[in-house]
């Protein structure tokens, strides 16, 4: 092992600068004659737009520019689009209402984006923004995700009657239904997935300079894939051709999914910089996040298991309903579709599984992917059921897992719902867990805490995920607009140094360390020798970006494979100086040697040869720089079980996390530390979500949770430590045998506590968000 | 935020004599509501009168059997004080609770109970604690000066001094926090003192009041048993999306009943 | 348009402001120190936090002028040279941090913490006083690390 290489805690490259201060975020850069932009904002959750007046804007104290969409349109600027085609059961594709980026005649949730007004300072931007005269007329709004389908509701698209996105069944109905009539037994759960709005820390901001020398727009934003952006703006918006728009994704305060999409601020302040040939800022506030960043989640759904007499479970029904807001945004379709009903068959032998999923539009902000994207959906509808399904036939929640799991020997595994698992042993991780929360004794736990007037739980959530996002072909088959490989180039300079350019990105994650463990690993250079750079398309070839936990699973193999060229063309370069064949060197720790001999040389000193090339081997080309693609063959699944502990207080409805256990299943550690910060952090999202988090509209539309005033954020004293340990096997597709951790404490937690609050009060069902409240009440029923 | 003239005054006359000449004056102490209050352009005063210079505003005296705490003094001073400590504990951990670290460095005791919203700690212990608040014109019983949602009895030229608290012989906060915002759902201070109990109700309702039918029972009965019985009138109680009107009477109960318990 | 003065992180600075240029605005626009966040309008998040005349204060929801005169402390003024301050060195050997954005202002908060409760610290009494700090990515197991880490530090 290599000092700094696989498998080590190396502490972070990057923590340097952003701990003296010196993180650079899209708000930290300032350019000279730099505008500010403020967005003209719809009050109203569905109105029409009778007329537009800017001239009380465009007179105020310095408004350089009031925007509106006739603009946009005039100049050829397309809507945003969604980029995943998701199959109606009508035999059309799903709907897609046009979404321009700013309105044109009509307004459909609070918050929409109506004009934009460009100022020399933001305070003069934003008054500005409030002397744009709009002429409204208000419109009765749709805001429930369970009735918005139904008839006498208010139309919000004409293209999509009844709000009505797609319908998209899935399974053998027929086949289902058959087995559903032989069970044993039929358990069933009505449940909501509570709305989130995803809240990284980092607000998003966009600064735009367009150069009238080279007709070059720069756009530095806080986007997950710069790539993706440039790409969707130059072929699908007109902002630019691709060469002539460079995207910079500098430091980046978190994502969580809220950033991978195009956004109408994004688009507008970029078109705005060349009309008013000044750079353009916006730096979106908190209450603008709440507003117009896409939120997760929000499905209503009915689930029912049939079973047999020993607890077996012979098929699953699956009915949804899911909320995709006002408009399509960019991947909105394909997280209720694909990423949500393909995890059906979780860590079971399930063999048959049928699910619709009715997607409406409602008059709110649009959803899309927010950590973990369907699969935490899919995962709590599983899990909680599984549950209910275990009290239904008076099993212990452990065993009726444990009765139902792909044996570790099943691999690869053919799941009923497309999804083909390569490795796992869930059985194990559910012992390592069950050990680690100290399962056996949680009945003297409970009694104990009764003595103190409380009631203690414990639940379990056994989980899978797919990530690794993903096999081209197969996203294609699915009706995705891009393949989703990734890019890598590892680049030596001549004096031994190493470049990485990946086109993931980084935006806590930790690439610049990990990545360059591999490449120290691999390659043998020191780790302080090696730089990873990620997050501007002037620098880094074509990338998909980061979501999905796919940055080390796909990404981390394109480095790999640049580095075993590089190790390639090495020997021939060192052959060449040893006076060897080639075929008789060999490569270790940065060194390429004449086998059984000590006659070696150093890889810096072949990449110096490779860049003064003065005695070369004959027709090979000079230069010591390799990049290289890698498309999986399938996607990764890690898994595990998560094992929540709680006390609830019946007297208010308090519930306290007293302890949390998680063994997953993510292949092979690179860097444990980073490893199990994005399981802590992880855990804690899902944690919000099952106790304190909540988006909610009021009937007219009004967002009522537009600040962390209201909406619940989890915080310190919130939550416990963690105990975290590891059951990994071995995936075969996967040349670095790595999974994917980004997203699985999100997954995986979220059932966890409720089943733990569900065995506290010992009843069937508790909806997300736990609050004090509402576990109060369930206590009530339950005395 | 919109453009205000700041105005930082230098004792209690100047700050008086600035708002009468302003248009329309808000005073500042600690800013730590009404700066977020103005960020979202919710609040624009032409002129900003900031307190924060005024020496003699601030600090804390024991004077027999009262403690007196200037209107500048922030949350973090009383929490930390050993006067309070030692006079009224209960007012000390009062004011270690009050929003975050950060939030106590700056929010002071007179801004809290001048702009009286309805979910602060402050105006429970100055009702249960039948504080007296003293003005740059008068002194104002705790009865007397809560009026109703972000209403006292204060007038647009009239600045709170200081806030004098009877001692107690024992007292206790209860707080039941929002999550998100950590003011208080509902937030019940307990005072005794002889046989006499009072009992201040804040987050419940509208406007901050003394829990007088809780107050009827724990004066012939003191323990907690003795708010069974109590009717907590549900109707009164504000409903948000944190807690509705009969979570909240539930909780006024809960919480006097663990008061009552710390007490004993 | 008034003029402040300050000492920040050891040096005089002046300004002119509006009266509603906040402080977290002069830190960041006028001196360029950039390492101060803005995460939230509601004095909540804590990403804003430093120090004035050495206490803990969200500078979003602190008028410039009401520091005029003050003693200011950002997370560019912990480091000694290319030296960190224990606090920040815990940070970084705990992985008390990932995308950094919360970070400044955990760090002040924790200063603040060690300041008001010494060097010995539990882990309640921590996770209570970060109350006023929002974390998104590190879901604090190693935040609460760090800063009992950082403080047993700042003792020896």
């Amino acid at each position: 092992m290599a000092e700094n290489g696989i498998g080590v805690s190396v502490r972070r490259k990057e923590d340097n600068r952003f701990l003296i201060g010196k993180g650079r975020y899209t708000d930290d850069i300032n350019v000279a004659g730099q505008t500010y932009a403020a967005f003209v904002r719809s009050p109203h959750a569905h109105a029409t737009i009778n007329g537009i007046d800017k001239s009380a804007a465009e007179a105020s104290v310095g408004v350089i520019a009031v925007f509106t969409g006739d603009d946009l349109a005039a100049d050829g600027i397309g809507p945003l689009i969604c980029g995943v085609t998701v199959p109606s059961d009508d035999g059309e594709p799903h709907r897609a209402p046009a979404h321009p980026a700013l309105a044109q005649g009509k307004v459909n949730y609070v918050g929409d984006h109506v004009a934009v007004v460009i100022a020399e300072t933001q305070a003069q931007a934003r008054e500005g923004a409030e002397k744009v005269g709009v002429d409204y007329t208000a419109l009765p709004a749709v805001t429930d995700t369970g009735s918005a389908a139904d008839d006498g509701q208010p139309q919000i698209h004409d293209v999509a009657p009844n709000n009505m996105c797609y319908n998209w069944p899935f399974g053998d109905k027929d086949a289902v239904e058959a087995a559903f009539a032989s069970a044993h037994k039929v358990s069933t759960l009505d449940l909501v997935n509570n709305r989130m709005v995803t809240n990284p820390m980092e607000p998003r901001a966009a600064l735009a300079e367009y150069n009238a020398g080279t007709e070059e727009i720069t756009l530095h934003l806080t986007t997950q894939n710069p790539h993706v952006h440039r790409l969707v703006m130059s072929a699908f918006n007109q902002l630019a051709p691709e060469h002539k728009l460079r995207i910079v994704s500098p430091d980046v305060g978190g994502g969580f999914g809220a950033k991978i999409f195009v956004y109408a601020e994004e688009l507008v302040v970029g078109w705005s910089c060349r009309k008013v040939n000044r750079p353009v800022k916006w730096t979106g506030d908190r209450t603008e996040a709440f507003l117009a960043d896409a939120h997760g989640r929000d499905h209503v759904a009915t689930a029912e298991m049939a079973l047999d007499e020993n607890g077996k479970f012979l098929a699953m029904r699956v009915m949804t309903k899911a909320n995709l807001g006002a408009y399509l945004s960019t991947f909105a379709t394909m997280v209720p579709s694909y990423l949500y009903a393909f995890l059906f068959a979780g860590q079971y032998t399930t063999p048959l599984i049928y699910s619709e999923v009715k997607t409406v539009f409602t008059n709110t902000a649009p959803v899309d992917a927010s950590r973990g994207a369907g699969r935490p959906e899919a995962t709590y509808l599983l899990e909680r059921l599984v549950d209910v399904a275990a009290a239904d036939m008076g099993l212990e929640p452990a065993e009726i897992r444990r009765r139902n799991f792909i044996p570790k020997d099943a691999f690869p595994y053919q799941t009923p719902v497309v999804q083909c698992y390569d490795s796992g042993d869930y059985e194990t991780a559910l012992d390592k867990a069950l050990a680690l929360a100290d399962y056996d004794g949680f009945a003297a736990r409970a009694e104990e805490a009764k003595s103190r007037g409380l009631r203690r739980g414990i639940g379990l959530s056994s989980y899978v995920e797919a990530c690794g996002i993903a096999p081209s072909a197969a996203v294609g088959q699915l009706g995705a607009g891009v393949g989703l490989w990734e890019s890598a180039q590892v680049r030596f300079n001549p004096t031994g140094n190493v470049q990485v350019f990946t086109g993931t990105h980084s935006h806590g994650q930790g690439h610049e360390t990990t990545f360059a463990q591999l490449v120290t690993e691999q390659l043998g250079v020191p780790i302080e020798n090696i730089e990873v750079i990620h997050g501007d398309t002037a620098k880094t070839q074509f990338g998909m970006g980061t979501y999905g936990s796919r940055s080390l699973a796909v990404g981390g193999v394109a480095i790999a494979k640049a580095c075993e060229k590089l190790i390639a063309k090495g020997k021939k370069i060192a052959a060449h100086a040893l006076e060897a064949a080639e075929g008789d060197i060999e490569f270790a720790d940065g060194n390429f040697t004449i086998a059984g001999t000590d006659k070696a040389m150093n890889i810096a000193e072949v990449a110096f040869n490779a860049y003064v090339p003065h005695s070369y081997p004959e027709g090979l080309e000079p230069g010591f720089d390799e990049n290289a693609f890698f498309d999986p063959m399938n996607f990764s699944f890690p898994a595990g079980t998560h094992i929540c502990e709680v006390e609830v207080d019946p007297e208010t409805g308090v519930v306290e996390i007293v302890k949390y256990s998680a063994v997953d299943d993510f292949g092979k550690l690179i860097n444990p530390m980073i490893v199990e910060g994005q399981v802590h952090g992880g855990i804690v999202h899902g944690i919000g979500q099952a106790l304190l988090e909540v988006c909610r509209y009021d009937s007219e539309g009004q967002l009522i949770t537009a600040t962390y005033m209201d909406y619940a954020m989890p915080r310190a004293d919130n939550v416990p430590s963690f105990d975290v340990d590891y059951a990994p096997t071995d995936p075969p597709h996967n040349p670095l045998g790595v999974k994917g951790c980004g997203e699985a404490g999100a997954i995986g937690a979220p059932p966890a506590v409720i089943n733990a609050i569900t065995n506290a009060l010992g009843v069937k069902h508790i909806d997300m968000p736990a609050t004090p409240e509402n576990v109060w009440r369930a206590a009530q029923g339950a005395a | 935020m919109y453009e205000f003239s700041y105005y930082k005054s230098g004792s209690v006359e100047d700050a008086v004599e600035a708002m009468n000449k302003a248009e329309d004056g808000k005073f500042v102490a600690g800013g730590q509501t009404m700066l977020p209050t103005m960020k979202h352009r919710l609040a624009s005063p032409s002129d900003v009168i900031d307190l924060g210079g005024i020496a003699e505003l601030s600090g804390i005296s024991v004077d027999g059997d009262s403690v007196t705490i200037g209107a500048m003094t922030t949350h973090a001073e009383v929490a930390a004080s050993g006067d309070v400590q030692a006079m009224i504990p209960a007012l000390a951990q009062l004011a270690s609770g009050i929003g975050d670290p950060a939030v106590r460095n700056q929010g002071t005791l007179g801004g809290s109970i001048a702009n009286n919203d309805p979910a602060a700690d402050y105006p429970a212990a100055v009702i249960a604690l039948g504080a007296t608040v003293k003005t740059n014109k008068r002194e104002i019983a705790a009865d007397d000066f809560f009026t109703g949602m972000f209403e006292t009895a204060l007038e647009d030229d009239e600045l709170i001094t200081a806030v004098s608290f009877p001692k107690a012989d024992s007292a206790a906060y209860m707080k039941f926090e929002n999550p998100a915002s950590r003011y208080a759902i509902v937030g019940v201070f307990l005072a005794k003192t002889g046989s006499a109990v009072r009992v201040g109700v804040t987050g419940a309702t509208p406007c901050a009041h003394r829990g007088m039918r809780l107050e009827e029972a724990l004066n012939s009965n003191f323990s907690a048993d003795a708010c069974d019985g109590v009717e907590i009138p549900v109707e009164k109680m504000n409903t948000d999306i944190h807690a509705s009107a009969e979570y909240r009477a539930h909780l006024v109960k809960v919480m006097t009943k663990r008061a009552v318990a710390a007490c004993s | 348009m008034p003029i402040v003065n300050m000492n920040v992180n050891g040096n005089p600075v002046t300004g002119e402001v509006e009266g509603r240029t906040l402080l977290v605005q002069f830190l960041r626009e006028n001196l360029g120190l950039t390492g101060t966040h803005i995460g939230c309008d509601t004095s909540q998040c804590g990403s804003c936090v430093v120090h004035v005349d050495g206490k803990s204060v969200k500078s979003c929801t602190l008028l410039a002028v009401m520091a005029d005169g003050s003693e200011v402390t950002t997370i560019e003024g912990l480091a000694n040279g290319a030296e960190l301050h224990p606090m920040q060195q815990a940070f970084m050997d705990n992985h008390g941090l990932q995308c950094g954005f919360c970070t400044p202002g955990m760090v002040m908060s924790a200063l603040d913490i060690v300041n008001r409760n010494g060097n010995e610290l539990d882990e309640n009494t921590v996770r209570k006083e970060l109350a006023g700090n929002i974390c998104r990515c590190t879901g604090y197991h190693n935040i609460v690390k760090s800063v009992t880490a950082g403080a047993k530090a700042m003792g020896d």
